[in-house]
C-alpha cells in the first residue's frame, strides 16, 4: 500500500429511496491524513453517501473502496471492523449514562483470565476500558468529565464523547456529520485542533459542513455535492467562499445582504420585566433579572454561548405554566400577561395570539418525523381556516396551501407524501419556517433559525425574517451565529450566566466586541 | 417490486400470513399434546362457521371484542395503554341494565337509547378517570386502569346483589329490562344471540376511522402520540387529548352492554364476560391501532372463541384453552416486526 492509495475511494455510487435519487453518481477520493470537507445543498446527497461508506445503507450501485481495497458491507458494525467510524448529524448517545458506558456499550472488552466463558458472560472490564479511555482522551486532547451522565454535558463535550468512541474502537477514517452545527464558536475552535492532531496521528477525517469559512479554516480538500451528483472537487488552497457558495448552488449567493432600514418602530409584542428562574435542582439561577422588549417590525437578537439562560428563556416564554412557581417577574406577550403572579398562560393560548415558533430542537420540539410532510406542514396550523372545517381537516385546503409552501420555501423533495425523518436535516428546517411563517405571526420566536440549512437557504430564510419585519411582526432571534445576529438584529443582547451583560443597537457591535461580553469577560 | 415499495398489497399480506402462522403453530402445539392438528382444525372450523348458528354465535362474540378492540386502539394512538376496558365494558352494561330496570316504561325506540346513552356515559366516567390522572396527577394509566377494574367488579356485584337483584332468579342478576328496550335479533342466524348490536359495532369502528383521519381533534389525538413535545409546541393542549381518548374509549367499550343486555340477556348478569376486555388488548395489537383492522381482528378472535368451544367435548388431549395459546402465537407472529423487516430486506436487496 503506497501512500498515493487514497485512504477512501468511493466510485459511481447510487443511492434511491422510493421517487427520491439521493445519490446519482457519486465519486469521491480522499488521501490519507488528510481534512476533507464535502459540502452541498440541503438533500444533495452528503448524509447518505457517507451512510453508505459506514455500512448504514446498501448502495444500489457503484463501488467502495478502502485503502485501495473494494468492500462492502452488511452493516456498520462491519465498517467499524474495518476502521471506519461516523459521527452523526443527530447524536446518538444515551442520556442518563455516562461517558464511558456510553463509549464501550457494544465494544465491551474483559480480562483475559475470564475466556473461558461466552462472551455475552463475561464480565466487563470497567477499569480497563477507562483507563484506555483516558489515555486516548491525553493523547488527542479531548478532555471531559468521564463520571457525568451525558445528558447534563455540553454539546460540546458530548460530541468530544462521540469522537473519543469512534476512536476506541480504533477508527482511522472519521466521518464528522455537521459536527459544527451545534457547537458554539470556541467549541468549534477546539474541535478544529482536535481534528488536526487527529491527521498528524494519520488519521483521516471527513467532514460535511455548512459553513464555508470552517471549510477554508481547516479542509485539505474540497468535494461539492449537487442533486446527487459531485459538481466540484477542488483543494481548498485557491479557492475562496464565494466561489464554494456559487458552486454548491449554481448561482452566485449575496453573503452579506444589507437589511433595509427598519420600518418605524411599534408598540410591544414582548415584554419582559424583572424575570428570575430558579433551577430545578439547586444552585446558581439559570435566569437572573432580566428585563428586555421586542417590538412590533424589530428583530431582537440573542446572542451568547450556549447554556447561558436562553434555553430557559424559550421555555419560560412558551411554556410559563410548567414554571410558574419557579419563577419570578412577569412577560407580556401582544399585550397579554403569559405570565405574572400567580396567572400563567397554557402554551396553545399563547400560540394563538399570533406568536410562531422556530424551535432549538427540531425534531424533539418541531416535528411528527414518521408522519408526511402533509401533516406537518398541518400540526399547529390545523385549527383554523381553511384547513379546519366544523372540526373536520380539510385535505384539499391543507393539500394545496402545503403545496404552495414547499415550493415557495424549496422543500425538496416536493413531495407531501415523504415522512418528515426522511427529508435532509435542512430541508426538515426549511418545512418548519414554512410552516410557522404561514401563521402570519405578529410575534416570532427565531432560535438557531438556520441551523444545518445551507448557504442559499440561509439567504432565503434571512429575507423572509426580514421581510415579516417589514410586514410589522417582531422578532425575537436566539442563535449561536454571530454573523446571523449581527446581520439581522436591530438590537443585540447578550446573555452570560442568565443575565444581559451588554447592549447594542444595529451597528455598535463588532463580533470581537460580542465575543467579549459572550465570554463574561467585562463583567467580571 | 414497485408494487412492494408503494406498498400496495404487503400491508395486508403481513397480517394475513402472520395470522396462518400463528394458528399453525397452535395446532402444532395440539399435535405434541397428542391430537391430530387436522382434526382440531376441523373442529374449529365447524364450530365457527358450520351452520348459520355456529355463525351467528362467532359474531355475537366479535361484536363486544370489536368495542373493546377499539377501546384499546383509539387510546394507542395518543400514546396510552388502556388496560380497563374490562371494568369500562361492566359499568356499561350495568348502566344499560340499571337503566331499563329502574324506567321500564320507556318505549321503544326511545328506550334502547337511552340505555345506549347511559352505557356510553358510564363507561366514558370510568375511562375519564384513569385520563384525568394521568394529566393532571401524573400517575400511569396502566396501574389506575387495572385497578378501576377492580373496583368496577366491586361495584358491580354491590349493585346488582344488593340494589337491583332479581327477585325471580338464583343466579346474580339484575332485574329485566322494560320490554321497549329489546334490539333487533338478527333472524338468519337462528337462536344465536347475535343482533344489530353488531352493527352499531362496525359503525363505531368507522365513526373511529373518521375521528382519527378526517377530524381536527383526532389529528391531535395523533399528534401528541407520535411526539407529545412537538404538540404541545404547536399549540394543542396535549392534556385535553389525552383525556378525549380515554373518555371515548371507555365509552366505546362500554357499548358492549347494549348486545350483552339489550339484545342478549335482558338484564345484567354478574361475570357475563369473559374478559372481553382483555382479549380486546389481543384484538388492538393484532390491528396494529388501526380500526379497520380492529374489525378482522375482532371477527377472527370471534370465531377462535366460538371454535374452541366444542374442544372440550370433541377432543380427547386439548381442551378451549387452545383458544388461548392461537390467540397468544397469532399475536406473537404479527408483532414480530423484525422479523418481517427481515423478509422483506432479503426480498428487495440485490
Ligand atoms: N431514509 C430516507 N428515506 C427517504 N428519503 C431519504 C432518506 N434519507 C435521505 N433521503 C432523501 O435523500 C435526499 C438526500 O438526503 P441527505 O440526507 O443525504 O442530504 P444531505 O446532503 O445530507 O442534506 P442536509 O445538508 O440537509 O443534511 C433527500 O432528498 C432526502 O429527502
Ligand atoms: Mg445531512
Amino acid at each position: 500500500m503506497t501512500n498515493e492509495t487514497p485512504a477512501v475511494e468511493l466510485r459511481g455510487l447510487q443511492k434511491r429511496f422510493g421517487k427520491v435519487q439521493a445519490n446519482e453518481d457519486i465519486h469521491l477520493r480522499v488521501r490519507r491524513g488528510s481534512i476533507h470537507a464535502i459540502i452541498g445543498e440541503n438533500g444533495a446527497g452528503k448524509s447518505t453517501a457517507m451512510k453508505m461508506l459506514y455500512g448504514m445503507y446498501r448502495p444500489d450501485a457503484g463501488e467502495i473502496r478502502v485503502h485501495g481495497e473494494q468492500r462492502s458491507w452488511a452493516s456498520p458494525s462491519e465498517a467499524i471492523a474495518a476502521g471506519i467510524g461516523m459521527v452523526h448529524q443527530h447524536f446518538m448517545l444515551a442520556g442518563p449514562y455516562n461517558a464511558v458506558e456510553n463509549i464501550v456499550a457494544g465494544a465491551e472488552t474483559s480480562e483475559p483470565r475470564w475466556r473461558w466463558l461466552p462472551r455475552a458472560f463475561r464480565p466487563v472490564d470497567a477499569t480497563g476500558a477507562r483507563a484506555r479511555l483516558e489515555k486516548l482522551a491525553r493523547q488527542y486532547g479531548l478532555e471531559m468529565n468521564f463520571d457525568a451522565p451525558v445528558e447534563e454535558l455540553a454539546v460540546g463535550v458530548q460530541q468530544r464523547i462521540e469522537i473519543l468512541k469512534l476512536l476506541y474502537r480504533d477508527a482511522s477514517i472519521l466521518i464528522l456529520d455537521e459536527p459544527t452545527a451545534v457547537l458554539t464558536p470556541q467549541e468549534t475552535e477546539e474541535l478544529f485542533v482536535n481534528l488536526r492532531k487527529l491527521c498528524a496521528e494519520g488519521k483521516t477525517v471527513l467532514i460535511i459542513t455548512h459553513k464555508l469559512k470552517e471549510v477554508m479554516a481547516i479542509a485539505d480538500h474540497v468535494t461539492v455535492f449537487r442533486a446527487g451528483k459531485v459538481v466540484g472537487d477542488i483543494p481548498r488552497a485557491g479557492t475562496s467562499v464565494e466561489e464554494l457558495a456559487s458552486m454548491m448552488v449554481g448561482r452566485k449567493v449575496n453573503l452579506t445582504a444589507a437589511p433595509p432600514p427598519p420600518p418605524e418602530r411599534g408598540e410591544a409584542v414582548l415584554d419582559v420585566r424583572e424575570l428570575s428562574l430558579a433551577s430545578s435542582v439547586g444552585g446558581k439561577h439559570p435566569i437572573q433579572n432580566l428585563s428586555f422588549d421586542v417590538r412590533a417590525g424589530e428583530i431582537v437578537g440573542i446572542a451568547g454561548v450556549e447554556g447561558n439562560g436562553q434555553s430557559q428563556l424559550l421555555q419560560l416564554l412558551l411554556h410559563p405554566r410548567a414554571y410558574r412557581k419557579r419563577s419570578r417577574g412577569e412577560i407580556h406577550c401582544l399585550g397579554q400577561p403569559i405570565l405574572a403572579g400567580k396567572a400563567a398562560l397554557a402554551t396553545a393560548a399563547i400560540k394563538a395570539l399570533g406568536v410562531g415558533v422556530i424551535p432549538e430542537d427540531r425534531h424533539r420540539e418541531g416535528l411528527l418525523l414518521e408522519r408526511p410532510v402533509l401533516e406537518n406542514f398541518l400540526l399547529g396550523l390545523h385549527q383554523r381556516a381553511p384547513f379546519a372545517r366544523r372540526g373536520f381537516v380539510s385535505l384539499k385546503a391543507v393539500r394545496s396551501a402545503a403545496a404552495r409552501a414547499i415550493e415557495e420555501y424549496d422543500v425538496r423533495p416536493r413531495s407531501l407524501e415523504v415522512a418528515a425523518g426522511g427529508l435532509s436535516g435542512g430541508n426538515q428546517q426549511k418545512l418548519i419556517i414554512a410552516r410557522e411563517f404561514e401563521r402570519s405571526p405578529r410575534f416570532m420566536v427565531a432560535a438557531q433559525p438556520t441551523r444545518g440549512v445551507d448557504v442559499g437557504a440561509i439567504e432565503f430564510i434571512h429575507q423572509r425574517i426580514l421581510r415579516a419585519r417589514a410586514e410589522g411582526a417582531g422578532v425575537l432571534l436566539v442563535s449561536s451565529e454571530l454573523d446571523e445576529i449581527l446581520a439581522l438584529s436591530d438590537r443585540i443582547l447578550v446573555m452570560y450566566e442568565g443575565r444581559i451583560v451588554a447592549r447594542f443597537n444595529r451597528g455598535e457591535a463588532t463580533e470581537q466586541s460580542l465575543g467579549i461580553h459572550m465570554g463574561g469577560g467585562s463583567h467580571s | 417490486m414497485k408494487v412492494a415499495a408503494k406498498g400496495g398489497w404487503l400491508p395486508l399480506l403481513q397480517p394475513i400470513l402472520a395470522v396462518a402462522a400463528g394458528l399453525a403453530a397452535g395446532l402444532a402445539v395440539a399435535g405434541l399434546a397428542g391430537e391430530s392438528p387436522w382434526h382440531v382444525l376441523k373442529i374449529l372450523a365447524r364450530s365457527a362457521f358450520g351452520s348459520p348458528y355456529d355463525l351467528g354465535m362467532s359474531l355475537f362474540y366479535a361484536t363486544p371484542l370489536i368495542f373493546t378492540g377499539l377501546a384499546v386502539a383509539l387510546p394507542l394512538k395518543a400514546g396510552l395503554f388502556n388496560i380497563g376496558a374490562e371494568g369500562q365494558l361492566t359499568l356499561g352494561a350495568l348502566a344499560a341494565a340499571a337503566v331499563g330496570a329502574l324506567f321500564p316504561a320507556v318505549p321503544w325506540p326511545w328506550a334502547p337509547l337511552l340505555a345506549g346513552l347511559a352505557a356510553f356515559a358510564a363507561g366514558a366516567f370510568w375511562g375519564f378517570i384513569p385520563g384525568w390522572l394521568r394529566v393532571r396527577r401524573g400517575s400511569h394509566e396502566v396501574i389506575n386502569t387495572i385497578m378501576l377494574n377492580f373496583i368496577a367488579a366491586g361495584l358491580a356485584s354491590w349493585v346488582t346483589l344488593y340494589l337491583l337483584k332479581n327477585p325471580a332468579s338464583q343466579n346474580p342478576e339484575t332485574r329485566d329490562l322494560g320490554a321497549g328496550y329489546a334490539i333487533a335479533k338478527l333472524h338468519v342466524f337462528g337462536d344465536a344471540p347475535v343482533s344489530s348490536a353488531l352493527f352499531l359495532a362496525l359503525l363505531a369502528a368507522a365513526a373511529v376511522w373518521v375521528f382519527l383521519w378526517k377530524t381536527v381533534a383526532g389529528f391531535e389525538v395523533r399528534a401528541v402520540g407520535e411526539n407529545d413535545v412537538a404538540a404541545r409546541k404547536a399549540g394543542i393542549r396535549d392534556g385535553r387529548a389525552r383525556i378525549l381518548v380515554m373518555v371515548l374509549a371507555g365509552g366505546l367499550a362500554g357499548l358492549v352492554g347494549i348486545g350483552e343486555v339489550l339484545g342478549n340477556a335482558g338484564r345484567f348478569r354478574l361475570g357475563f364476560s369473559p374478559d372481553f376486555g382483555f382479549i380486546g388488548i389481543a384484538v388492538a395489537l393484532l390491528a396494529r391501532g388501526r380500526p379497520e383492522g380492529v374489525v378482522a381482528a375482532g371477527l377472527l378472535f370471534g370465531a377462535l372463541h366460538k371454535g374452541s368451544a366444542d374442544l372440550d367435548l370433541e377432543t380427547e388431549n386439548v381442551t378451549r384453552d387452545l383458544s388461548l395459546i392461537l390467540q397468544a402465537l397469532v399475536i406473537l407472529s404479527v408483532s414480530a416486526d423484525g422479523l418481517w423487516d427481515w423478509l422483506k430486506k432479503r426480498r428487495t436487496a440485490p
